[in-house]
C-alpha cells in the first residue's frame, strides 16, 4: 500500500462518465461502449417505461390502492444501465427498489405492485428470472449474493451474481461480512451500490469520511466509482465488472453516484431534511434527458420516435393500473405455500389447523 | 359518477387536513391529475384523481380534518350512479351478516381503513359441545394467550345479545384509549368493549363521558359547551406550544427595552425606494432593523451562539441565518434566511420579501425554519409598543421591533416630534450576560437613529 492510498480521502474521487448531463459522449481510458442506434433506442425505451410505472405506482398508492412505494425516480439509468449488462445466467439480489432492474429481468411491474398491495409476496419465481425476491431488510441480501456467487464458483457455471444496495447499507455488518467472504472466496460476485446520497433522512457525510468505492480496496478488490445517472457508463462498467468475475478475477464494487429525486417511500417527506435547492441541481443531470439530448443531436431518434415511446409509456401505465386494480386477493391458505421446498411437518399442522379454523365458518 | 375517498397514504394514518382543491365544481379532471393537497401528521402530499371525468362535487372544505375513508370528491365519469359492488368488498357474499355498527375506525396498510358498521363477517357453524371456536380441544386452547380465557367468546363473535360481559381479567383497552380514559376521569372497568375481541375503544370512552355520572363536573358539562368552544391542539398551534415552554422552562430569559428615535431610517428606507437597485425589491424598516442586527451581531459574536446543554459548550456561530417570526395562516412560523450576513443589502431586502411571501401562502418548507441562529420578532405590525419574546429554541436572542410613532422627543433641548420606536431583546442568560446584551441592543439602536453608522461597522 502506498503512501497516497492510505491518504486516499485527500485525492479527488473519480468518476467514470462516458455521457455527459449534457448529452455529450466522452471516451474513458478503462471504460468504453460502442452501441448499435437499435440498442441506444431500447435503452431510451427502458429508461421512460419504468420510470412511467414508478409514477403510476406513486399514483396508485396516494389513491389508496397501495401500501407504500418505493420510487425509483432519478436512479433509472444505474438499475437500467446494470440490469442491461446481465446475461441470462447471472443472478440479481435487489434491494426493495430495483423496479429497473426487475423490469430487465422479464419480471411483470404488476407483480411489484401485488407486493406493495399486500397481495402476493412477490409473485414471480425467482429461479426464473434469475432475480430474487425484494429484499426489505437492509443489506442482507449482500451475503445471498456472496452465497450464491460461491456456489457458481463450485458448479464451475459461467455466471455472476449481482447484488443491489444503497449508500446506508454500507454501515450495516451483512454488507461487510459479505465484502470479506466474497473477497476471502475470490467469489463471482458484483457489489452495486446505488448511492443516491440520502438513507432516508440521513445524508451520505453521516455514513463515510471516504467515497465509498474505496472502502473496496481495504477488502482487498477493486472499487469504481460511476455516474449512476449515465447509462452508458452504468452498463459499460457494470459489464465489464460482471466479465471478470465470471471469469475468475473475484468481486468489484461498483458505486453509481446518483440520486434519490423523490421520498424515500410514500410514507416519508423529504421536504422536512432536505433543501429545495439540491433537488434542482441534480434535475440538471437527469438520466432520461440526457440519452434523449444525446440521441437528438446524433439522430438516433426523431419526434416520432419519442412520441411512440411516450404513447407506449401512457398505455403501460394505464394497463399496470387496470391489472394492479384486479389483482384478486390471495387464498388465506396460500400463506403457507411457498414456506419450505420440502414436506415440513410443522407447516402441515399449521396449514391443517388453519384450514380447520377456515371451515369452522358457514360457507 | 364515481367518489374519491380519503386514502391512508402513509402506513397507519387515520385522518388528514384538506389544505387546498386544486380543482372546482365542473372542472374536467384526468386519471392521476393533481386534485388535492392534504396534510397529514407525516407529510403535505398531493393526492392524484383516480377517475376521469368532470368534478360534480368538493364534498369538503379546505381546512377540514378528514377521516381516512371519507368521500372528498365526486367525480362524473358519465356512467351514471356508482355501484357500489365496484368497491374492493364486492368479494364478500350476500349471505354475510353485518357486524354491529361500533368499531372505530383503524387504521390499516392498505385502502381507506376499515368502515365503521360495513364490515361483514361469515356467521359461525354452530361449534359442537366441548370444542372451542377454533377447533382445538379447550384444554389446549386454555394454553393459548387469548383463545378462551381472556375474551368471552360471544364478544369475538361480534357482540351477539348473548355475550357475557368482560369478566375481571383484564380490561382491554390500547394505550392512547387507557390515556383518553385516565384523562377524562372515565373508569375503565366500567364499561363494555365493542371493540375488536371485546376491547375498549375510543369511542366507548367518549361515550362514556355524556352519560356517566363518575365525573364531579359531569353536571356542568352542557352548560360548558354552550359557553366555550374546545380547539384541538394540533399542527403549528401544538409545535409552538411545545417550542415555547421547552424555551421558556430552559433558558433563562433577560428582557431589556430601548426606545429609539427613527426618523433617520425613516428617511433612509424612503431615499433607498427611490434606488434603482431597489427597485424590484420591498424596502421597509425591518431591512434596517434586519441590517443592523446583523451588524451588530458580527460586533458581538456571543449573541448569535447557542447553549449546548448535552456537551456542555457553547456553540458560537459564524453564520447568521436571520429567523422572522411571521403570522401565517397556519399559525406563527419562524422561517428564516439562510447565511444572511453574507446577503448586500438589495439581497437581504429581496430574501425578506420571498421569506414573507412563502410565509403568508401557507407554503413555508421545514428547512425553510430549520438552522436559524437569531430572530426579529415584528410586534409593530400589530400596533404595539413592545413585548417581552420567547426565544426561537437553539438561539440566544431575540429582537422585537415595536410600532414606529411620532413622539414627543428632545433634540438639542427643544421637544420635537420625532419617528420613535421600542426595541426589546431578551436574550437566554446562560450565554449572554447584561453586559453583551446592552452592547447588542445599543448599538442596533445606535444604528437605527443613525443609518451611517451601519456603513462605520458593516
Amino acid at each position: 500500500m502506498t503512501a497516497d492510498a492510505s491518504r486516499g480521502a485527500e485525492a479527488p474521487p473519480e468518476l467514470i462518465q462516458l455521457l455527459t448531463p449534457e448529452g455529450e459522449r466522452v471516451e474513458h481510458p478503462d471504460y468504453d461502449i460502442d452501441l448499435t442506434p437499435e440498442e441506444v433506442r431500447g435503452l431510451y425505451r427502458d429508461l421512460t417505461l419504468v420510470r412511467r410505472v414508478d409514477l403510476e405506482a406513486v399514483a396508485l398508492q396516494r389513491q389508496g390502492e397501495l401500501g407504500l412505494w418505493a420510487s425509483l425516480l432519478g436512479q433509472e439509468a444505474a438499475q437500467i444501465g446494470s440490469g442491461r449488462a446481465l446475461t441470462e445466467a447471472d443472478m440479481a439480489f435487489p434491494t426493495y427498489r430495483e423496479h429497473g432492474v426487475a423490469w430487465c429481468r422479464g419480471v411483470d411491474p404488476v407483480n411489484l405492485l401485488g407486493l406493495f398491495r399486500g397481495v402476493n409476496h412477490g409473485g414471480w419465481d425467482p429461479a426464473e428470472h434469475n432475480f430474487h425476491l425484494y429484499t426489505i431488510v437492509i443489506g442482507s441480501q449482500t451475503l445471498h449474493a456472496v452465497g450464491y456467487a460461491m456456489g457458481i464458483q463450485r458448479d464451475g457455471a459461467e455466471a455472476a451474481s449481482i447484488v443491489y444496495f444503497g449508500d446506508g447499507a454500507t454501515s450495516q455488518g451483512d454488507v461487510n461480512e459479505a465484502f470479506i467472504w466474497a473477497s476471502v472466496f475470490n467469489a463471482p460476485v458484483v457489489f452495486f451500490c446505488q448511492n443516491n446520497q440520502w438513507a432516508i433522512s440521513e445524508p451520505l457525510e453521516k455514513q463515510t469520511r471516504i467515497p465509498l468505492y474505496r472502502r473496496a480496496s481495504g477488502f482487498g478488490f477493486p472499487g469504481v466509482r460511476v455516474d449512476g445517472n449515465d447509462v452508458f457508463a452504468c452498463l459499460a462498467v457494470t459489464r465489464k465488472a460482471l466479465a471478470e468475475a465470471r471469469s475468475g478475477q473475484g468481486p468489484m464494487l461498483i458505486e453509481a453516484f446518483t440520486y434519490r429525486m423523490g421520498a424515500h417511500t410514500t410514507s416519508d417527506d423529504p421536504t422536512r431534511y432536505r433543501v429545495a435547492a439540491e433537488l434542482e441541481g441534480w434535475k440538471l443531470k437527469d438520466p432520461i434527458e440526457r440519452v434523449r439530448a444525446y440521441m437528438f443531436k446524433n439522430q438516433i431518434a426523431d419526434q416520432d420516435f419519442f412520441d411512440a415511446i411516450d404513447a407506449e409509456a401512457d398505455e403501460l401505465g394505464r394497463d399496470v393500473r387496470k391489472r394492479c386494480l384486479a389483482l384478486p386477493d390471495p387464498e388465506p391458505l396460500a400463506i403457507f405455500d411457498h414456506v419450505y421446498v420440502e414436506p415440513h411437518s410443522l407447516m402441515d399442522a399449521e396449514r391443517a389447523e388453519f384450514a380447520t379454523y377456515l371451515e369452522g365458518f358457514e360457507a | 359518477m364515481k367518489e374519491f375517498k380519503l386514502p391512508d397514504v402513509g402506513e397507519g394514518l387515520t385522518e388528514a387536513e384538506i389544505v387546498r382543491w386544486h380543482v372546482k365544481v365542473g372542472d374536467p379532471v384526468k386519471v392521476n391529475q393533481t386534485i388535492v393537497e392534504i396534510e397529514t401528521a407525516k407529510a403535505v402530499v398531493e393526492l392524484p384523481c383516480p377517475f376521469e371525468g368532470v368534478v360534480a362535487a368538493l364534498m369538503v372544505d379546505e381546512g377540514e380534518i378528514v377521516d381516512v375513508g371519507r368521500p372528498i370528491i365526486s367525480v362524473d365519469d358519465g356512467a351514471g350512479p356508482e355501484a357500489p359492488v365496484a368497491e374492493r368488498s364486492a368479494a364478500l357474499a350476500d349471505d354475510m351478516v353485518p357486524v354491529p355498527p361500533a368499531e372505530v375506525r383503524q387504521p390499516v396498510l392498505v385502502g381507506y381503513g376499515v368502515k365503521p358498521g360495513a364490515a361483514k363477517r361469515r356467521p359461525r357453524k354452530p361449534s359442537p359441545s366441548g370444542i372451542s371456536p377454533t377447533g382445538t380441544p379447550p384444554a389446549d386452547a386454555a394454553a393459548g394467550s387469548w383463545s378462551s380465557e381472556a375474551v368471552p367468546s360471544g364478544v369475538r363473535e361480534g357482540g351477539a345479545g348473548t355475550a357475557a360481559p368482560p369478566t375481571s381479567v383484564a380490561v382491554l383497552a390500547k394505550p392512547p384509549v387507557r390515556k383518553l380514559a385516565r384523562d377524562l376521569g372515565i373508569d375503565l372497568t366500567t364499561l363494555t368493549g365493542t371493540g375488536p375481541h371485546g376491547s375498549i375503544t375510543r369511542d366507548d370512552v367518549q361515550a362514556a363521558v355524556g352519560t356517566t355520572t363518575a365525573r364531579p363536573q359531569a353536571t356542568t358539562v352542557t352548560r360548558e359547551m354552550q359557553d366555550e368552544e374546545r380547539i384541538p391542539i394540533r399542527g403549528v398551534r401544538k409545535a409552538t406550544a411545545q417550542a415555547m415552554v421547552a424555551s421558556a422552562f430552559t433558558a433563562p430569559h433577560v428582557t431589556e427595552f430601548l426606545q429609539v428615535d427613527m426618523t433617520e431610517t425613516m428617511d433612509a428606507v424612503r431615499r433607498l425606494r427611490d434606488l434603482p437597485d431597489f427597485a424590484e425589491v420591498k424596502v421597509s424598516p425591518l431591512l434596517l432593523v434586519a441590517k443592523a442586527v446583523l451588524v451588530a451581531a458580527r460586533r458581538h459574536p456571543m449573541i448569535n451562539s447557542v447553549w449546548d446543554e448535552a456537551r456542555q459548550e457553547i456553540v458560537v456561530k459564524h453564520r447568521v441565518n436571520l429567523g422572522i417570526a411571521a403570522a401565517t395562516p397556519r399559525g406563527l412560523l419562524v422561517p428564516n434566511v439562510k447565511d444572511a450576513h453574507l446577503l448586500s443589502l438589495p439581497g437581504l431586502a429581496g430574501a425578506l420579501g420571498a421569506l414573507a411571501e412563502t410565509a403568508r401562502a401557507g407554503r413555508t418548507q421545514p428547512a425553510d425554519m430549520a438552522g436559524g441562529t437569531i430572530t426579529i420578532t415584528n410586534v409593530g405590525v400589530f400596533g404595539v409598543d413592545a413585548g417581552t419574546p420567547i426565544l426561537n429554541p437553539g438561539e440566544s436572542a431575540i429582537l422585537a421591533f415595536g410600532q414606529v410613532r411620532d413622539m414627543p422627543w428632545v433634540v438639542d433641548g427643544q421637544v420635537v416630534p420625532r419617528r420613535v420606536c421600542t426595541l426589546a431583546v431578551s436574550f437566554d442568560h446562560r450565554v449572554v450576560d447584561g453586559e453583551i446584551g446592552s452592547l447588542f441592543l445599543r448599538d442596533v439602536g445606535a444604528m437605527l437613529e443613525d443609518p451611517l453608522r451601519m456603513l462605520a461597522w458593516a
